[in-house]
Formats: structure tokens, C-alpha cells, sequence
């Protein structure tokens, strides 16, 4: 950490501001989070030290972080947190804010993965995996795509792998677009 | 008969069609009446939630609107859904400011939602609502000799307001014990196997797959059970990846839980669809099920 970097009180109010964010103002830095994550040895800064620099202020760097997007959603941290804050959630709230600033793209392909999924979604109703694969494969690294073939190729022969999407009926798919619109009206972050 | 409303979620519907099979014939053996909700739509996931709260909240309510139709409990063998559906639930409940909201979103496409479906995983359904004495009334081939280690995961017991505990849980224990199985100690019971993971970056997530793989060798165990599609994926689908990462020899069946109910009650591995696993069931287990 530099003196550069620039700290703005906003952002623990801005956090505070979402339903279940408010309480990472209870965080007493325990560290009992970084040592239930499983995924810690992947992150920038562990759990406990993106709450510390969160109540600081130091947006920019919370929502650049591969921190956020290496949360896997296990939630180990969530269910022993001694002062019950819903580390997940709040990961989620990190998560979607680093996508609303433009800060997603400097940790991993999650933030990609999970673009194109919410977006399968909405056109199908349900997840199309076989899509989603090469989705994210032609976006971050085509060859990736060669490395999965003998496994895509077993998954195909025994009938795992189907090359067209389920979709719900037209009439289910109405109702998700309306719940969409309204959401969007609404206040979505997206 | 016990009936309910069925929810196998998109896995099932693709990638994971061994354990739908298995889930229906060994239902049927129970007498669990499962009738698929009628056009339900993805619970969302974790990857939904990262993008958009109140849309992931109300596209997953929407199916709670269809079973609260239907009248009866919601059901799933997909643990990633029961997380999703069941917070959905739940949180609908506690927060008053999220439910106005949701349900200005579902009146928008004419639905509405009263609240209090239940929504349960399958393992719950068998374990009690079925009861372990009746399952093992069913058993046919009893496990004997087996050594199987149970992994619940994550999403099965986390967060809280599940069925088992979120540490520590014994259902599935105690279900394999009941079937006469030779019940490992599996200290990695409830870690995570990375889920989506393993897709955007594949090396990461094999570091926790071989860790889970590693310990149930380590203990012996001929195969490794599950409770989600995901897990399932993971630990089965990689195991030459794994062996060629990290130089080991993994050849560990994994099996769903449904699966290996149904081979204790006398149905053949093709019947339970376990040759659609990449990694095969070894010798002792074509012994002892044909």
C-alpha cells in the first residue's frame, strides 16, 4: 500500500447502503473469514483485509481485487463469522459494484462468467453450460477450447453435452422479460 | 405416498442426467411421488447474484410462485439450487424492503407470490420424510465391504437454515451406514470443491479437487459420494487432468447418493446410468452390482 492511494469515507456508506452491507461496519478483524477461506491462497488481499481496507475507504483497490471475484460462494466464512456478518452477501455487494465502476476486469474471467450466464438466462429461461464454455472460452483464451476437447468430446458421446439450450415456454419467457423490465425500472445495478 | 413438487435445475437437464435418472427410479422405489414443476426456470446460481440482486431474487421467486401454485413442498437434488431457492425464501421473509420490490417485479408479469413454499434437498426428503428405516427395508444388495466417504460440500449445509449442520453434518453418514456401507471418517466432508471455478481457472479449482480426492484415498475409501451435480463434476470429470497437473493416480468413482441407494436396492450400474461417469466404477464394484 502507497500513499497514493486515495481514501473516500463514501464508500463504507455506500456499501452501508445495501441491505446486509451495513454490517461490515461490526467487522472487529479477527481474521477468523481468511482462515475458513478456501480460496485465500488465490486472492490479492485476503477476506479480512478487503474488510479492513473497505471500512477505510480504499474503493478502487477493494473492487480491482481478484479478492472478491476468487469468492466462491462456499460460505465457510459466512456461517462462523463471530460477528454474524453475511461475508457472502457482502462479497456479492463488492462484486456487483466492481462491475458497476468498470473495476471487474483486472482479477479473473469470473466477472465474464458471470455476465454470460445472467445472460443465457434471460434469453432461455435456464442455463445452456455447452454456450457458457464457449462463450468464455472465445472471450479470454480461444485455446482453451483445444484443451477441453477430449474431455467435451467424452461428455458429447455419453450424452452430457447437448449442443442446443433448453429453453421454457414462450409464455414463461414473457413473464421472465417483465420481471426483468420491472427490476430495471426498479433500481437494478445493472 | 409422499408428493411433491420436483425441481432438477438446468444440470440436470444436461450434464448431469445420471443423477435425474437415478433420482426418479429411486424416488419411485420409495414411494416419493415426483412431479417436475411445470416450466420452471434457473434458480439463478452464484453467477446470477454477482451480476443482479433484485433480478437473481425475483427470477428465482418466480418459481417459487409456481409451487406455491401447486400447493406442495419444493424439491431438489441440486444443492447450488436448494442454496439459491431456499435463501430466496428466506430472505423474502426477513426482508420487507427486498419482498416489495420482488413483488412489484413478479406483478409485472402478472404473478404473485404469498410466501412460505418450502423448499427442500432431496437428501432431506429420503432421510426424513422417507426415514431410514424404510430405505433400508429396500435393500437388496446390502454395502457390505464398501468403504465410502460422504461429501456433502457446501452448498447442501451452508448457509445456515438447512436441514443438517453446516459443520459437521451426519445425514449422509448415517444414510450409508444404514445401506451397509463401511462409513468413512472424511475430515473434507464439507469443503469446497470450487464449483464454477474450474471454468475460469482451472488450476485453482484442481488444487481443491485433489486435496478432497487426496484425503479419500489416503483413507482408502472405494468411492467418493455426493449431493450436487457440481461437486459431482468436478471431482469425476478431472481426474486425468489432476493426475497430469500434479503427477498422481487418481481412479476414484464418484457417485451420487441416489446412485448408490439404488444399487444397495438391487438396481444394476446401467440402471443407475453410472457408466456416464468419466471416471469408470473399478472391478469390485462390477463384482458385487453387475
Amino acid at each position: 500500500m502507497t500513499n497514493a492511494i486515495k481514501e473516500d469515507p463514501r464508500f463504507l456508506d455506500e456499501i452501508s447502503s445495501i441491505p446486509g452491507g451495513e454490517k461490515i461496519r461490526h467487522c472487529i478483524q479477527c481474521g477468523t473469514c481468511s482462515a475458513s477461506c478456501p480460496m485465500v491462497f488465490k486472492m490479492n488481499y485476503s477476506p479480512r483485509k478487503i474488510f479492513a481496507m473497505a471500512k477505510a475507504g480504499m474503493r478502487n483497490e477493494v473492487l480491482s481485487s481478484n479478492t472478491i471475484w476468487y469468492c466462491v460462494s462456499c460460505y465457510s466464512c459466512h456461517v462462523r463469522c463471530p460477528r454474524g456478518i453475511k461475508l457472502t452477501d457482502i462479497m456479492y455487494i463488492l462484486k456487483r459494484l466492481s462491475i458497476k465502476y468498470g473495476l471487474s476486469t483486472h482479477g479473473t474471467a469470473s466477472p465474464a462468467l458471470s455476465s454470460a450466464f445472467a445472460d443465457i438466462v434471460n434469453r432461455y429461461g435456464r442455463n445452456h453450460e455447452t454456450e457458457l464454455i464457449m462463450r468464455l472460452f472465445m472471450k479470454t483464451n480461444p485455446l482453451n477450447l483445444l484443451k477441453m476437447l477430449p474431455l467435451g468430446l467424452k461428455l458429447i458421446i455419453k450424452g452430457r453435452m447437448p449442443l442446443f439450450p433448453h429453453r421454457i415456454k414462450k409464455s414463461g419467457l414473457e413473464e421472465i422479460k417483465a420481471i426483468i423490465n420491472e427490476a430495471n425500472i426498479l433500481g437494478g445495478e445493472k | 405416498m409422499k408428493s411433491y413438487s420436483y425441481f432438477p435445475g438446468c444440470s440436470l437437464k444436461s450434464s448431469s442426467t445420471p443423477y435425474d435418472i437415478s433420482t426418479r427410479s429411486v424416488a419411485e422405489l420409495l414411494d416419493v411421488k415426483l412431479e417436475e414443476l411445470e416450466d420452471w426456470n434457473c434458480c439463478g446460481a452464484t453467477s446470477y447474484m454477482s451480476v443482479n440482486e433484485l433480478m437473481s431474487f425475483a427470477i428465482s421467486a418466480r418459481n417459487l410462485v409456481l409451487a406455491e401454485k401447486v400447493g406442495k413442498d419444493l424439491v431438489t437434488p441440486c444443492s447450488a439450487c436448494f442454496a439459491v431457492l431456499n435463501k430466496t425464501e428466506v430472505y423474502l421473509k426477513e426482508h420487507d424492503d427486498l419482498k416489495a420490490k420482488v413483488d412489484k417485479c413478479l406483478d409485472a408479469a402478472n404473478l404473485s407470490y404469498g410466501g412460505g413454499v418450502r423448499v427442500r434437498h432431496l437428501l432431506d426428503i429420503f432421510v426424513n420424510d422417507v426415514g431410514y428405516e424404510s430405505i433400508k427395508s429396500k435393500v437388496k444388495k446390502p454395502l457390505n465391504g464398501l468403504k465410502l466417504a460422504p461429501y456433502y460440500g457446501c452448498q447442501i449445509v451452508r448457509p445456515k437454515n438447512s436441514f443438517d449442520h453446516h459443520e459437521s453434518p451426519t445425514t449422509l453418514d448415517e444414510l450409508l451406514g444404514q445401506l451397509g456401507a463401511d462409513v468413512v471418517d472424511y475430515p473434507y466432508k464439507v469443503k469446497c470443491c470450487g464449483a464454477s471455478l474450474i471454468i475460469y481457472d482451472e488450476k485453482a479449482a484442481l488444487e481443491l479437487v485433489d486435496k478432497l480426492l487426496n484425503c479419500a484415498v489416503e483413507k482408502e475409501a472405494d468411492a467418493i459420494v455426493t449431493t450436487c451435480p457440481l461437486c459431482h463434476m468436478n471431482l469425476d470429470n478431472y481426474q486425468t487432468r489432476i493426475n497430469r497437473t500434479f503427477g498422481r493416480n487418481y481412479k476414484i468413482p464418484i457417485l451420487y447418493f441416489t446412485q448408490v441407494i439404488g444399487l444397495a436396492a438391487g438396481f444394476t450400474i446401467k440402471e443407475m446410468d453410472i457408466d456416464k461417469s468419466i471416471t469408470p466404477v473399478n472391478g469390485k464394484f462390477r463384482r458385487l452390482f453387475g
